[in-house]
């Protein structure tokens, strides 16, 4: 077991895991039954998806050297895994909230609304 | 190391492909919408990876950060747009 083989092994360990919440956001997209489902699917598991995947994706870059260059791309893959965490959620919110503003209903199993339509 | 970031590009784009059915045939104008944002999210995985495959990570990466800033921004211009139009 040599350093380098570890280190692939954690790197592989985390993208697996990052692409299996992918995966299972995608799953729940395609088969919940309603829009705010389907946005609790993709919001959540898309989140902690890139955030594993891109922590994989700079410590492999890290790799080859810890060179000035190195280091800067993997603070910008870093960057990209912060921005998407806050920046996912904000977005899967404002468009939650003005899908219930204009109107869509809440999926129910016999079809009747549970809340009173319009909301106050 | 070069096969595994290949395969784990081809679980993404098979995954990108699966999600357009939401975006081509959804129920709602939301649901497109969403759809088109799920793809984005795989797309930025996939550039990162592509960096690794050709060796210039210096430059997909930048592609990949204005990528994630262009689908946070889209969205959010949708949602803005809802509000006030009301779902087609």
């Amino acid at each position: 077991m040599s350093l380098e083989m570890i280190s692939n092994s954690i790197v592989m360990v985390f993208i697996s895991v990052g692409v299996f919440f992918l995966a299972a956001g995608t799953i729940g997209f395609l088969r919940f039954p309603d829009f705010y489902t389907r946005m609790h699917a993709t919001g959540k598991c898309d989140t902690l998806g890139i955030f594993l995947s891109c922590t994989g994706i700079a410590l492999y870059t890290l790799q080859d050297g810890l060179s000035l260059a190195n280091i800067l791309v993997s603070l910008k893959i870093m960057f990209i895994a912060v921005f998407w965490s806050l920046g996912g959620p904000t977005a899967t919110h404002a468009l939650l909230k003005s899908a219930f503003k204009a109107g869509i209903l809440p999926w129910t199993k016999d079809g009747k609304a549970v809340i009173e339509w319009p909301p106050k | 190391m070069d096969k595994f970031f290949l395969t784990i590009s081809l679980i993404l784009s098979f995954l990108a492909l699966i999600s357009l059915y939401r975006a081509i045939f959804g129920p709602t104008v939301v649901d497109r919408v969403i759809g088109v944002g799920v793809v984005g999210t795989k797309t930025l995985i996939i550039l990162l990876l592509i960096g690794f495959l050709y060796k210039r990570m210096d430059m997909f990466v930048d592609i990949s950060l204005v990528y994630a800033i262009l689908n946070f921004i889209a969205v959010l211009i949708f949602a803005k747009y809802f509000v006030r139009k009301g779902v087609l």
